[in-house]
């Protein structure tokens, strides 16, 4: 754009005090809306800290980290976000499961395998499941999975993390595999055929050519798709529950960090109190995750980039 | 360098080699239709467990707590002030987007030299589209709700939502204006425009199908958001839609949240109702978008 700015200061010549000062107001206030988005995430840090620090002088960090008890609402108190942190893993993890092999198989198929006239159809139609609200998604599995599990484990409750695990999979699904498919469809045709040249079967170029050359952009997919898992919120509240507990059963209810934070915002919990403030701590825990999640993302696709010409 | 042909370990038994081979596209087709089937899955849900609940009524009357006022015949029940709140909150969403999202984008594409602060500003764009919903609802609770004393009202639900997305409507404005081509700028500074004329008259009209494109997508997203405005204090028992910028207002997905979580089972019913209104107001955002982008797009 410099160049363009250079031009435009020759071409207007002599009378130009005023359109420079317009220009120059015009310029200020375009800055202020993109400044917005950094005040954004300052804002963000400090509001989280200021009500972390809050809630931590009444609450020692330790017990915080370590304490296997979650109740800062209901006596007897306790402020352990183990088992919080323990919901959202299971969440997470479960919901990873089914996502990953699922989108990557998908990736595979539609960006090697399927006719370019049905991927312009499937992709599109996948990623309607990301653009669909995850209160939705909440009810989906109350009403359809949780039966669906009921049905083959009699003993579930309407809330269990399982049914949370499977929407949120589902949900991810398509940022798995849209992402995924624009990484194996940026490998250039050469390495398919040279291997193919060597007699490569199409499965071997697809398994030990296409995936490990657009590995970084698969693995950088994952990674997004489980920091969106670890902030997913309407869903899990509806599905798994408002119950925090270290439990390895998935049919049981558990209670994931964003659905306590869920538990609070609907109940009339005064500002300044404990249980106001402890949003901030769990809200600061949450945002800890996701970010580091985020950077490792970033960094993965910008370190391990391979650049094809 | 190894001269070894790393694919010819086993040729000898081709047939395996190709019987492996088709298992595994039989794998990858089945899990492409395991998202299709849980799409259809999910909407044939919707539309069945909504199926005759969703009347006239349900849309022009405020919620009741007595299931038989939802029914036909009753005294009527519906979703009436939530979908008002909706449309309010994504009017409001989408003037205060538009500003600072095309603001932030020009600023970026046309104004914006390449140095650190640049950068920096881009990185925490990308950084903010990361940020889960709630972590902007605590960030509305704390800053519009509290802070500058808006309380619980239709103004600080917009700005949160604003919040939300503007990271998403920034990038996709960045790129309707990178579309636009050099040379045209080149030429109005040729005829001695000022930098603001060739934004404003040149590149801002060539760009606007794509900025609104992006725009109309990113409030759609935003409408079906629940998590921030909950931690607002978007209310799901009022009976009266949002009469100015300070009222207090309800919104279609906390409705459907408080049906979906009440304990009688018909409720159900009300829920999926409540979803297939808003699934309808979301498809026909999609549908504009979509209209606008083939209809101005160059490619097509």
């Amino acid at each position: 754009m410099s160049q363009a700015e250079e031009t435009a200061e020759i071409t207007t010549g002599g009378a130009r005090g005023i359109d420079d000062r317009k220009n120059a107001a015009i310029r200020y206030v375009f800055f202020s809306c993109a400044l917005v988005t950094v005040l954004t995430t300052l804002g963000i840090i400090l509001v989280l800290i200021q009500g972390s620090v809050e809630f931590f002088q009444q609450v020692s960090i330790l017990e915080y980290l370590t304490g296997t008890e979650w109740s800062p609402v209901i006596r007897p108190r306790s402020y352990g976000v183990l088992p919080l942190v323990w919901g959202t893993l299971i969440i997470t993890v479960g919901s990873a499961l089914i996502a990953i092999p699922i989108g990557t198989a998908t990736a595979i198929y539609l960006s090697e395998y399927a006719d370019p006239q049905v991927r312009k159809i499937v992709k599109p139609t996948l990623e309607i499941l990301a653009g669909i609200p995850t209160i939705v998604y909440g009810f989906f599995a109350l009403s359809f999975i949780t039966p669906i599990i009921q049905y083959f484990v009699p003993d579930t409750g309407t809330f269990n993390a399982a049914a949370g695990a499977i929407v949120v999979g589902i949900m991810i699904i398509p940022m798995v595999s849209s992402l995924s498919e624009d990484a194996m469809s940026a490998v250039p045709d050469d390495l398919r055929n040279a291997a193919y040249g060597l007699g490569a079967t199409k499965f071997e170029v697809s398994t030990r050519v296409v995936v490990p050359a657009s590995l970084s952009g698969v693995i950088a997919s994952y990674i997004l798709a489980l920091s969106r898992a670890i902030g997913e919120t309407m869903a899990v509240t509806l599905a798994a529950g408002m119950s925090p507990q270290i439990t390895t059963d998935p049919f049981e209810p558990i209670q994931t960090m964003t659905a306590y934070m869920v538990q609070i915002g609907i109940s009339d919990v005064s500002v300044g109190s404990i249980g106001y403030q402890s949003l901030f701590a769990v809200g600061l825990t949450l945002f800890a995750m996701t970010l580091s999640m985020n950077l490792i993302s970033l960094w993965i696709k910008s370190r391990y980039r391979e650049e094809y010409q | 360098m190894s001269t070894s042909n790393p694919f010819a370990e086993g040729t000898d038994d081709i047939e395996r080699k190709r019987m492996i081979g088709r298992v595994f596209v039989a794998i990858c087709f089945a899990s492409t239709l395991v998202g299709i089937v849980a799409l259809v899955a999910l909407i044939a849900d919707v539309l069945y467990e909504s199926w005759g609940w969703v009347t006239w009524e349900f849309l022009t009357y405020p919620p009741s707590q007595v299931i038989e006022n939802f029914l036909p015949g009753g005294r009527g029940a519906g979703i009436y002030p939530a979908l008002v709140g909706s449309i309010f909150l994504i009017a409001l969403t989408a003037v205060f987007t538009v500003f600072l999202g095309v603001g932030a984008a020009v600023y970026l594409e046309e104004y914006a030299s390449e140095n650190w602060l640049t950068s920096f500003i881009e990185a925490n764009i990308a950084n903010l589209a990361g940020v889960p919903s709630i972590v902007y609802g605590l960030l509305g609770l704390a800053i519009f709700v509290r802070g500058m004393q808006l309380g619980s009202s239709l103004v600080a639900g917009a700005l949160t939502l604003t919040l939300l997305i503007l990271p998403i409507v920034i990038v996709s404005t960045q790129e309707a204006l990178r579309a636009v081509p050099d040379s045209q700028r080149q030429a109005a500074y040729g005829v001695g425009a000022t930098q603001w004329q060739v934004i404003r008259d040149v590149v801002l009209p060539r760009a606007l199908p794509g900025i609104m494109t992006g725009t109309i997508l990113s409030l759609s997203r935003a409408i079906g958001e629940t998590a921030p405005i909950l931690m607002v204090g978007a209310a799901t028992s009022l009976f009266v839609a949002p009469d100015g910028l300070t009222s207090s207002f309800s919104a279609m997905p906390m409705m459907i949240f408080e049906w979906a979580t009440l304990p009688e089972p018909e409720f159900q019913h009300v829920a999926a109702a409540g979803i297939v209104v808003l699934l309808t107001i979301l498809l026909l955002m999609n549908a504009v978008a979509i209209l606008i982008r083939n209809r101005y797009d160059p490619r097509s």
